[in-house]
C-alpha cells in the first residue's frame, strides 16, 4: 500500500472545490447572459457594434439571441413610443425567469430629449430595470460596463429568485 | 373581441379566421431583420405573399412637432436621430434649409469640411447596409468585417466631433471645429483602406458568391416606372437604371466642383443594388481624396460672417463688446430668419433627404416637415413584396435599407 500523506495545506488544498449552490449557480448564469435582440432606436445601432467584431461581446458569453424563449436580458435600447409599450412588455412576459432589463439611453431611461406626447418616459413605466444606462448614444464601452455590473449585481443574488428581495440586496 | 383602446389600436383586431385559403402573418415590430420597428401583416397564399401591409409609427417620437416648439440651434441635434446611421447627413440637411431660409453661405473651409463628412458618412451608411443586409440574409462573417471598417469610420468622426453616433457636426453657417492635426492622414489611410477591403473582402466574400447570387438576383424587383411612381430616390431608383441623383441634378456645397460618377444598376433587382451600393462607396473614397487636396490653402474662417443670425467667433465674443451682446440675444432668444418659406433637397445616403421649413420671422419654425427617403421605400413595400416567397421578403426589407428613425420620424 502507498504509505504517502498529502499535506493538504501546502500542496495546493484539497482535491474538491468547496462551493455553495448560489455561487455554482450564479456563476453560470452571470456568465452566459443572453440578451434579446431587440433594436428599438439609435442605441440599437450601438448595441449592434457592440456585438461586432471589435468590441465583441461574445468574450463575455453575451450572445444575442433572436427569440426571449432563450434570452436572460432584455436590453431596451432606444425610444420606447406609445405605441411599441404593449409589444415591449409583451416580450417581457415571454421571456423565462430569471430575468434582467437594462435600459440603455437617455431615452429608455426617462424619455430623454424626446418629451413629446408619442414616447415612454423611462422604460421604467412598463418593465423593472436592473440597470440604467447613461448617454445618448451610450457608447459600446459603457454597455460592456452595464454588462458586467449586472453580472455583478447577479452574483451576490440567491439562486432562488423568491429570496431576491431589495433589502436582500447589498449595494455595490 | 378587444375593444380598442390607448394602448392596442384599432388594427389590432384584425380579423385573422378567413373564408379563403390565405393565412395572414404578422410580422413584427420586433422582428431580428425587421430593421428596427417596422410592422408587416402578410396575407399569404402557401408561401407566396398576396398582399402586404406595412404598418408603421412604432418609433414615433414627434420630433416634427418638437420643432415647433425649439428655436433653430436647439433643433439641430434632434435631427441626429433621424437618420441615425448618417447623422452628419440630417444635420447637413436641416442646416442647408435653414441657411437658404437666412440667406447665407458657409466659408470655403467649412464647405470643405462639411463635403467631406457627408462622404464620410454615405461610406458609414453603405457599410452598414452591407453588414445587415448580408446579415438577413445569413452571411453572418460579412457582418463582422463590415463593422471592421465601420468602426475605423467611427473613429474618424470621433476625432473630428467628439461623437461616434450622434455627431451634430455641422451646424447652422458652417461647421463649429476645424479639422484636428492628423485627420487628412488617417483619412486617406482609411480610403485606402476601404479601396482594399471592397476589392478583397467584400467582392471575395459576396460578387461571385453562389448562395448570395440565389437569393439576391432576380428578387425585388423593381421596374423603372414602379420606381417612378412610388417616389423612390437614391439607390432604390438608380438601382432601377434611372440615373438620377441630386449631387448632380442640383448641385449644392461643393459637389459642382468634384469629379465623380453616378453608379447605376440596370437588372433592377437585389443583387444590382448591392453592387450599386458597393460602386457608391467606391465613388465616396474618390470624393475624398479629391477633398483632401481642396483643403489646403482655404482661409481658416468656419462659420459665416451674419452677426445677425450666426454668433461670431469665440475670440471676438471674449474681446468685443458688441458680439458678446450678438451672442447673448441669440442664444436666449435664438435666430430670426426672414418670413418665407424653403425647401432644400440633398442626396442623404439612402435618397433625397429635404427639410421644409415655414418661418413667420419667429424664433421657431411655423411648420418643420422632413421628406425622408425611407418613407417613401417603406411604402412601397406594399407593391414590391406582393407575389414574392416568405423567404425573400427579409431580403427585399433588408434590400431597401430603410431606417425606422426617419420613418416614422
Amino acid at each position: 500500500m502507498a504509505q504517502h500523506q498529502v499535506n493538504y495545506a501546502s500542496a495546493g488544498g484539497l482535491p474538491v472545490a468547496l462551493t455553495t449552490v448560489d455561487h455554482l449557480v450564479n456563476w453560470g448564469r452571470s456568465n452566459s447572459l443572453w440578451p434579446l435582440t431587440y433594436g428599438l432606436a439609435c442605441c440599437a445601432i450601438e448595441m449592434m457594434a457592440s456585438g461586432a467584431s471589435r468590441y465583441d461581446f461574445d468574450r463575455m458569453g453575451t450572445i444575442f439571441r433572436a427569440s426571449p424563449r432563450q434570452a436572460d436580458v432584455m436590453i431596451l435600447a432606444g425610444t420606447l413610443s406609445k405605441k411599441h409599450a404593449e409589444f415591449a412588455r409583451r416580450l417581457y412576459d415571454q421571456m423565462t425567469e430569471p430575468k434582467w432589463v437594462i435600459s440603455m439611453g437617455s431615452c429608455a431611461n426617462t424619455g430623454g430629449m424626446f418629451n413629446t406626447y408619442a414616447t415612454v418616459q423611462g422604460v421604467d413605466r412598463i418593465v423593472p430595470v436592473d440597470i440604467y444606462l447613461p448617454g445618448c448614444a451610450p457608447r459600446p464601452e459603457t454597455l460592456q460596463y452595464a454588462l458586467m455590473m449586472l453580472q455583478k449585481k447577479i452574483r451576490r443574488e440567491s439562486a432562488n429568485m423568491k429570496n431576491n428581495t431589495k433589502s436582500n440586496l447589498r449595494l455595490i | 373581441m378587444q375593444q380598442p383602446n390607448k394602448l392596442s389600436p384599432f388594427f389590432e383586431n384584425l380579423n385573422f379566421e378567413r373564408d379563403d385559403n390565405t393565412m395572414v402573418i404578422n410580422f413584427g415590430p420586433q422582428h431580428p431583420s425587421a430593421h428596427g420597428q417596422l410592422r408587416l401583416v402578410l396575407e399569404l397564399d402557401g408561401e407566396q405573399v398576396v398582399k402586404a401591409y406595412p404598418d408603421i409609427g412604432y418609433l414615433h417620437r414627434g420630433i416634427e412637432k418638437m420643432a415647433e416648439n425649439m428655436t433653430y440651434n436647439e433643433f439641430l441635434p434632434t435631427t441626429d436621430r433621424l437618420d441615425y446611421i448618417a447623422s452628419t447627413a440630417n444635420n447637413y440637411a436641416y442646416a442647408l434649409a435653414v441657411e437658404k431660409l437666412l440667406g447665407i453661405e458657409a466659408p470655403r473651409r467649412a464647405q470643405v469640411i462639411r463635403t467631406m463628412l457627408l462622404e464620410l458618412n454615405r461610406i458609414i451608411s453603405h457599410l452598414f447596409f452591407i453588414a445587415t443586409h448580408a446579415l438577413d440574409v445569413g452571411a453572418m462573417s460579412v457582418f463582422l468585417y463590415a463593422f471592421r471598417e465601420r468602426e475605423f469610420a467611427m473613429d474618424l468622426m470621433e476625432d473630428y466631433c467628439g461623437a461616434r453616433l450622434t455627431h451634430s457636426a455641422v451646424r447652422i453657417g458652417g461647421v463649429p471645429l476645424d479639422l484636428p492635426n492628423d485627420f487628412m492622414r488617417n483619412i486617406r489611410a482609411f480610403c485606402d483602406k476601404v479601396d482594399y477591403e471592397l476589392e478583397h473582402t467584400y467582392n471575395a466574400l459576396l460578387q461571385e458568391n453562389r448562395i448570395w447570387k440565389m437569393r439576391l438576383e432576380d428578387v425585388g424587383v423593381l421596374t423603372p416606372e414602379d420606381a417612378l411612381s412610388w417616389g423612390c430616390t437614391g439607390p432604390m431608383l438608380r438601382g432601377s437604371g434611372i440615373p438620377y441623383d441630386i449631387r448632380k441634378e442640383e448641385p449644392y456645397e461643393l459637389y459642382p466642383e468634384l469629379d465623380f460618377d453616378i453608379p447605376v444598376a440596370d437588372t433592377n433587382d437585389s443583387y444590382g443594388r448591392y453592387r450599386l451600393y458597393m460602386a457608391e462607396m467606391a465613388e465616396s473614397t474618390k470624393i475624398i481624396r479629391q477633398l483632401i487636396l481642396k483643403y489646403d490653402g482655404t482661409e481658416p474662417q468656419l462659420m459665416a460672417h451674419a452677426p445677425q443670425y450666426i454668433s461670431a467667433p469665440k475670440e471676438e465674443i471674449m474681446t468685443q463688446n458688441y458680439a458678446l451682446m450678438q451672442h447673448f440675444v441669440l442664444v436666449t432668444q435664438g435666430m430670426r430668419p426672414p418670413k418665407g418659406e424653403v425647401y432644400v433637397p440633398t442626396e442623404s445616403p439612402k435618397g433625397e433627404l429635404g427639410f421644409y421649413i415655414k418661418s413667420e420671422g419667429e424664433p421657431y419654425a411655423y411648420r418643420l416637415k422632413c421628406r425622408a427617403p425611407s418613407f417613401f421605400h417603406t411604402g412601397l413595400l406594399q407593391e414590391i413584396l406582393v407575389g414574392t416567397y416568405i423567404a425573400d421578403v427579409v431580403t427585399i426589407i433588408g434590400s431597401t435599407n430603410i431606417v425606422f428613425g426617419e420613418v416614422d420620424r
